[in-house]
C-alpha cells in the first residue's frame, strides 16, 4: 500500500518531461497511473523520480492525418473508446479501449501509458501491431517515429529510450472492404486477457484477400500470425488458417492457464475474431 | 415520543439504519481513529515458507529516520506470558505447538512474523521494515495436506514428530455391519480449495495504555469479547484492566473471529512504549497474514440399496490447519462433522478428521465453516450415486429426505425443525425445469458449442453456535451463551446492549425491529449499542451464524423481564393484582376497565423517579438475559444453478440462480436476501472462481486481487430468492441463522450443473474451482 520513497516532478510540457528524464536514469513517467501505482503500492516498481505527464492536456486528442487517424498519447481509454472518428475510421481501436479493465481503469488509464508499459497481456498492443500502426516519440535527439512491430521488445520492455516521450498513435483509416474483430478470453470483467487475438480481414466479395492478426499475450511481446495470415491470402478458411494460429508463439505458463491451453484458446477465439471480421 | 404507528416491524422490509453513515463515509473503521501521540507499526514477514531464523539485525532499522523502536521475537519472548490460544483443543491427544506472536526460533510460513518496526508514521515504519536484516537459514517445505502425513515429509514442528496434529472421530453404533447391508457403493474424492476471505476491510488495531495499567484496544474483530480473553491471557493483564472496542468493521467472514498477533503486538508495544500504536494490515498482506479457509480432501462414500434408500454415509477428511492453531483451526472440521449425511435419513454414520500442519498461513473458520465441505461432497455424491443407479436425482433426494421432526440423526443430534420437501418443490415451481430440459436436449441434439446444464443442492446445516454443555462436551473452551440488556431511559427511549459484534449484518436495524415490537415502542425509539466490552460486560461475539438465534433470543428475554418488572409498577400504581393487567403494543390496561391503563414508557418514569414503587423494588427499569440455546438452529433449502458451458474454451458462466431456504422466521427480508446474496456469491466463487495455491517453496501464488479471483457483480446473474417458513420450535421467535446458508449450498449446485452440462460427452466430476482450463481438459479426457 505505501510506496518506496521517491521525487516527484510535474511536467509543464513534452520538452520539460524529456529534460527531467534526462537527468536522472532512474525516473519514471506517470501518466494515468494504472499499471504504475500498483506496482509502485507493491514496491515492484522503486523509481527515485516519478515525472507526472498529468498536466500536458494537449496530448489528449484525435485528429485526422491523412490517411491516418492521429491520437494524442494521454487520450484516456474512454475517450478512445467514445471518439467519433475513430468509431468510424477505426473501430477496432475504440472498441477495444472500451473493453479494457473496468471504468476506473478506463478513465484514468491513456493509450500511451498502455503501450509504453508493454505488458504482454494488454489489449492494445496486439490491435496496433495488426494494424500497422506507428508510434511517435520525442526525446533529446528529437522526434521519431516506430513502427508498432519494432517497438514491443519484451515484456515490460520496448523501444522507446530512456529520454523519450511517447507522444502520439498514428493508425490507418480502414477502408469498407476491412473486417475487423478484437476478441480476448478473461475470466472476470476487468482481468487481464489470458489470450487476446486482433483480427483484420481484407473482404472480397465474402472472401478473404489478406488478413492481419495480432496475438495478445502469447508470447512476452505482442505477435503476428504469418502462418495464418499467409494461409489466408492463399485461399484457406478461417477455420484452416485458425489451426495455425499457435505456430511459432511462446505463451507464458502461469496461475491464469497453461501455455497448453494459451495455444489451444487462440485457435479458438482466432476462429471466432476471423469469423467476426469477415462477417462485417 | 415518537407515537407507536406501525406494529409489526418483524418481518417488515425496513431499511438499515446503519447504511446512511456507511454510505457517507461518517465511519469508525479503525484506521480512520486516532488517539494523541499514536505510533505506527510494521511487522517484517518472513519470505521462507520455513526456515530457522540464525540471528535478527535491527541497528539498521533503529537509525532509520522517525524509528522509535525494533523488537526482534527473542527481544519480545518475556512478554508473552501465554501462547496465542487456540480454543478447541478437539482431543486429549491433540498437537498445539507454541504460537507467540513473533517467531524467535523458525519461520514456519511465508508471512510469519519476525520482528516489529515502530515509527512515527506508517511510511516511516514500513521503509525501516525493509532495513531489519534477518539471517534465514532455509529448511525444508511442505505445502500439500496428503503429502505432509507421508513418511519422510518435512515437518512443520520438527519436536512434534509428525505432521498430524489430531485424529478426530464420529461413528453411529453398528456402523460396519450396517455399511455392509448397502447394494451399490459410490466413493469420490474432492479436494475443498483454500480460500482467502478478503474481508474489503484489511484487519486493524490500535491499543493505547493508560496510565493505571489500563489497556484499551481497538480493533476491527468480530470477537471483541474473545479478544479480551486472549489478549489477558497472551500478556498477563486482567481481563478487568482491558476494554476492547470493535468499531464498525468491514466484514470478516470469520476472518476477524480470532486473537491474531498483530492484536497482541500493538497492546504489548503500547504497554512498553506507553504511546498509544497502531497497525493497519496492507492488502497484499492480508493474503498471507491473516486466515485462510477450507483446504480439504476428503474421501467421502455413500452406501445405499439398489432402489436407492441411502444406508450408509462415511467420510474421510484430511484438514490442513497450516503452521499454526489459531482460535479454533481445529475445530473447523467437526463444525460439519454432525452433518455429513446432510437433509436424507441415513441410519448409519462415520466421520474421521485428521488435522495436518503445512507450512503455509494458518487455516481458520471462514463462512460456513466445516459445512460447505459436508454439504459439497453430499450433494456432488447424490447425483453421481442416482447416475450410478440409473434414478432421477431429485427422486433420489425426495426418497431419502428426513420428513418428520423434530428429528434425531444418526450422527447424534436433533433437528429442530424443516419441510426439505416444501423447498425443493417451491423451486421446482420457480425454475421450469421441464423447459430447461427441452433447451438442453435442442442444444445437444444441433451440437451446439454452448451447452446448458442444471444443477441442484438440496441442503440442511446447524448453526446458531451453540448450546454450551455440547461445545464443552466436544472440548471448545468457551461457552456458546450470548446476553443482552434493555434499558429504558426515563424520558421512554431504549437502550438495546447486545453481547453479538456486527460486522455488516444489519443487528441494530433487526434488534430495533425485535425490541420495538416487543416492548410496544416505536423503532426510532431503540438504540442498538454493541461492541464495546466496557458498554456490553457480557457477550460471546459474531460468528457460526449466532447473532439472532443466541443473542436475540437474550434480547427477547431481557424484553420479558422488563415488562414483567414494569408490569409490577403499573399493577401497584393502579392498585390491581399484574395478573389482571394486559399487554399490548406497549400498554398496560386492566383486563375489563381498558381507561385504566399505563404505557410502558410511562412506567420507565415511575421506575426512574422512584416516588411510587412496591416496597423492596429496586428503582430504575433495566434488565438483562443471558441465553443458552439447547439446540443448534437447523436450517435448509434447495438451491438450483442453471449453467451455459462453452465446450470450446471450457468457460462455464452462471445464467440463473434460484435459492428456496428455509430460516424460520424472517426477521427482516432485506437483510436475509442481503445475507443470502452474499453467502451465495462465496459459494459460486468457490465453485468458479477462488483458489489459493502454493509453489513447492510455500510461496502463494495468489496474493492479489489481480491473480485471486474474487468475482464481482459482471460475473453474476440477479438471484431469484424465495423462502419457505419452519420456525424454530426451539426458541420463542423461531428463528434461525442465515449469515452462512449460502455458502454452505451454493458451490456443490454450481458444479452439479457444469457436469450436467457435459454429461453427454461423458463428464462425471469437475474439481473446483472449475476453471475453463479445468473443464475443457475434462472435456478432453472425457473424449479419450
Amino acid at each position: 500500500v505505501i510506496p518506496a520513497p521517491f521525487d516527484y516532478d510535474v511536467a509543464e510540457s513534452v520538452d520539460h518531461a524529456i529534460e527531467l528524464l534526462a537527468g536522472e536514469p532512474e525516473a519514471k513517467l506517470l501518466a494515468g497511473g494504472h499499471s504504475l501505482v500498483p506496482a509502485l503500492k507493491l514496491r515492484i516498481a522503486r523509481p527515485v523520480k516519478l515525472v507526472d505527464l498529468g498536466r500536458l492536456a494537449d496530448l489528449s486528442y484525435v485528429r485526422v492525418a491523412g490517411a491516418q487517424l492521429a491520437i494524442g498519447a494521454l487520450t484516456r481509454h474512454s475517450d478512445v473508446a467514445g471518439d467519433p472518428l475513430l468509431q468510424e475510421h477505426c473501430p477496432i481501436v475504440s472498441t477495444t479501449a472500451a473493453g479494457i479493465g473496468d471504468p476506473q481503469v478506463r478513465h484514468r488509464g491513456t493509450i500511451g501509458g498502455s503501450l509504453a508499459h508493454g505488458d504482454p497481456a494488454s489489449d492494445l498492443p496486439a490491435v496496433m501491431l495488426a494494424l500497422g500502426a506507428e508510434l511517435v516519440a520525442s526525446g533529446t535527439g528529437g522526434e521519431r517515429t516506430i513502427a508498432a512491430a519494432d517497438f514491443f521488445t519484451g515484456v515490460f520492455v520496448t523501444a522507446l529510450r530512456h529520454d523519450e516521450v511517447l507522444t502520439e498513435v498514428r493508425v490507418p483509416k480502414l477502408g469498407g472492404s476491412t473486417g475487423w474483430k478484437y476478441r480476448k478470453f478473461h475470466r472476470r470483467a476487468q482481468d487481464w486477457a489470458t489470450v487476446g487475438v486482433a483480427a483484420l480481414v481484407q473482404r472480397d466479395n465474402g472472401s478473404v484477400a489478406g488478413a492481419s492478426i495480432g496475438l495478445t499475450n502469447m508470447a512476452g511481446v505482442p505477435l503476428r500470425a504469418p502462418a495464418a495470415e499467409a494461409a489466408l491470402a492463399a485461399g484457406a478458411s478461417t477455420a484452416e488458417a485458425a489451426a495455425l494460429l499457435a505456430e511459432g508463439t511462446s505463451p507464458a505458463d502461469d496461475q491464469a492457464a497453461s501455455a497448453e491451453f494459451r495455444r489451444h484458446l487462440v485457435r479458438v477465439l482466432g476462429r471466432r475474431a476471423l469469423d467476426d471480421a469477415l462477417g462485417r | 415520543m415518537t407515537a407507536v404507528e406501525q406494529p409489526g416491524y418483524v418481518g417488515a422490509p425496513v431499511k438499515r439504519r446503519e447504511d446512511l453513515a456507511l454510505l457517507t463515509g461518517r465511519t469508525t473503521f479503525v484506521d480512520n481513529l486516532t488517539r494523541q501521540g499514536t505510533l505506527a507499526l510494521a511487522v517484517v514477514r518472513s519470505p521462507y515458507a520455513h526456515a530457522r531464523i540464525a540471528g535478527v539485525d535491527t541497528a539498521a532499522a533503529r537509525a532509520a529516520s522517525g524509528v522509535v523502536a525494533v523488537f526482534s521475537g527473542a527481544d519480545l519472548a518475556a512478554d508473552w506470558k501465554s501462547s496465542l490460544p487456540c480454543a478447541w483443543p478437539v482431543t486429549e491427544e491433540m498437537k498445539s505447538p507454541p504460537h507467540y506472536p513473533l517467531a524467535t526460533d523458525e519461520a514456519r510460513y511465508v508471512g510469519d512474523g519476525v520482528a516489529v518496526v515502530v515509527a512515527e508514521t506508517r511510511a516511516l515504519a514500513r521503509d525501516a521494515a525493509e532495513l531489519v536484516d534477518v539471517a534465514y537459514e532455509p529448511l525444508d517445505v511442505t505445502v500439500d495436506v496428503e503429502a505432509s502425513l507421508e513418511d519422510g515429509a518435512p515437518l512443520v514442528h520438527a519436536d512434534l514428530g509428525t505432521n498430524e496434529c489430531y485424529v478426530w472421530k464420529l461413528a453411529s453404533d453398528g456402523f460396519d455391519e450396517g455399511f455392509a447391508g448397502a447394494d451399490v457403493v459410490v466413493t469420490r474424492r474432492y479436494v475443498q480449495p483454500r480460500l482467502i476471505p478478503n474481508a474489503i476491510e484489511p484487519r486493524a488495531v490500535l491499543a493505547e495504555a493508560g496510565p493505571a495499567g489500563e489497556l484499551t484496544v481497538w480493533s476491527a474483530t468480530q470477537v471483541p469479547h474473545l479478544l479480551r480473553f486472549g489478549l489477558g491471557l497472551v500478556l498477563g493483564i486482567p481481563e478487568a484492566k482491558i476494554r476492547v472496542i470493535a468499531p464498525d468493521v468491514g466484514g470478516g467472514f470469520g476472518s476477524k473471529l480470532d486473537v491474531y498477533a498483530e492484536e497482541a503486538l500493538a497492546a504489548a508495544l503500547a504497554v512498553r512504549l506507553q504511546r498509544p500504536v497502531k497497525w493497519t494490515e496492507e492488502r497484499s498482506e492480508n493474503y498471507v497474514a491473516t486466515i485462510h479457509g477450507r483446504d480439504f480432501v476428503t474421501e467421502y462414500t455413500l452406501g445405499a440399496t439398489r432402489d436407492g434408500k441411502v444406508v450408509a454415509v462415511k467420510a474421510d477428511v484430511k484438514a490442513a490447519m497450516g503452521a499454526y492453531l489459531q482460535l479454533v483451526t481445529p475445530g473447523v472440521p467437526l463444525l460439519g462433522a454432525w452433518i455429513y449425511a446432510g437433509p436424507y435419513d441415513v441410519p448409519h454414520y462415520s466421520v474421521t478428521f485428521t488435522g495436518v500442519f503445512t507450512n503455509t498461513t494458518p487455516t481458520d473458520a471462514y463462512r460456513g465453516a466445516g459445512r460447505p465441505e459436508a454439504t459439497y461432497v453430499i450433494e456432488r455424491t447424490m447425483d453421481a450415486l442416482a447416475a450410478e443407479l440409473g434414478l432421477d436425482r431429485l427422486e433420489l433426494r425426495r426418497q431419502n429426505f428426513i420428513s418428520e421432526f423434530p428429528k434425531t440423526i444418526a450422527s447424534g443430534l436433533t433437528i429442530d425443525s424443516g419441510d426439505y420437501h416444501a423447498s425443493l418443490d417451491k423451486l421446482l415451481e420457480t425454475l421450469d425445469l421441464p423447459a430447461l430440459q427441452a433447451e438442453q436436449r435442442a442444444r445437444r441434439e444441433r451440437g451446439d458449442v454452448t451447452q446448458l446444464g442444471v444443477g441442484f443442492s438440496t441442503y440442511n446445516e446447524m448453526c446458531g453456535l451453540a448450546p454450551s454443555r455440547i461445545l464443552g462436551a466436544i472440548r471448545y473452551a468457551a461457552g456458546g451463551w450470548d446476553a443482552a440488556t434493555i434499558r429504558f431511559q426515563p424520558l421512554g427511549s431504549v437502550q438495546v446492549i447486545t453481547g453479538t459484534s456486527p460486522h455488516g449484518q444489519g443487528h441494530e436495524t433487526a434488534w430495533s425491529q425485535i425490541a420495538a415490537d416487543q416492548l410496544g415502542v416505536a423503532i426510532d425509539d431503540v438504540e442498538v449499542l454493541h461492541g464495546d466490552t466496557a458498554v456490553s460486560q457480557l457477550g460471546l461475539d459474531t460468528y457460526g451464524s449466532r447473532s439472532l438465534p443466541v443473542g436475540g433470543i437474550a434480547l427477547w428475554h431481557a424484553g420479558e423481564k422488563v415488562i414483567e418488572k414494569a408490569r409490577a409498577i403499573v399493577a401497584h400504581q393502579l392498585e390491581v393484582s399484574p395478573d389482571d393487567l394486559l399487554f399490548e403494543r406497549g400498554t398496560f390496561s386492566v383486563q375489563g376497565s381498558p381507561d385504566r391503563s399505563m404505557t410502558i414508557q410511562a412506567a420507565a418514569l415511575e421506575a426512574w423517579t422512584a416516588h411510587n414503587l412496591p416496597d423492596g423494588m429496586e428503582p430504575g427499569l433495566e434488565e438483562t438475559a443471558t441465553y443458552d440455546p439447547p439446540n443448534f438452529s437447523w436450517p435448509g433449502g434447495a438451491h438450483a444453478a442453471v449453467v451455459e458451458v462453452d465446450t470450446e474454451t471450457g468457460d462455464a458462466r452462471l445464467v440463473r440462480y434460484v435459492a428456496i431456504d428455509d430460516v424460520g422466521t424472517v426477521v427482516n427480508p432485506l437483510i436475509v436476501d442481503g445475507q443470502v446474496h452474499g453467502g451465495i456469491t462465496q459459494g459460486i466463487a468457490t465453485a468458479l472462481y477462488e483458489e489459493g495455491t502454493y509453489d513447492g517453496q510455500g510461496n502463494l501464488q495468489q496474493a492479489t486481487m489481480t491473480t485471486y479471483l474474487v468475482p464481482s457483480a459482471a460475473e453474476l446473474p440477479s438471484y431469484e430468492l424465495e423462502r419457505t417458513e419452519s420456525r424454530s420450535p426451539t426458541n420463542p421467535l423461531g428463528v434461525k441463522g442465515v449469515g452462512e446458508t449460502g455458502t454452505i449450498a451454493s458451490a456443490p449446485a454450481v458444479i452439479n450443473a457444469i457436469v450436467d452440462a457435459l454429461s453427454h460427452l461423458g463428464v462425471t466430476d469437475i474439481g473446483m474451482p472449475a476453471t475453463p482450463e479445468r473443464v475443457w481438459r475434462a472435456i478432453q479426457e472425457a473424449k479419450q
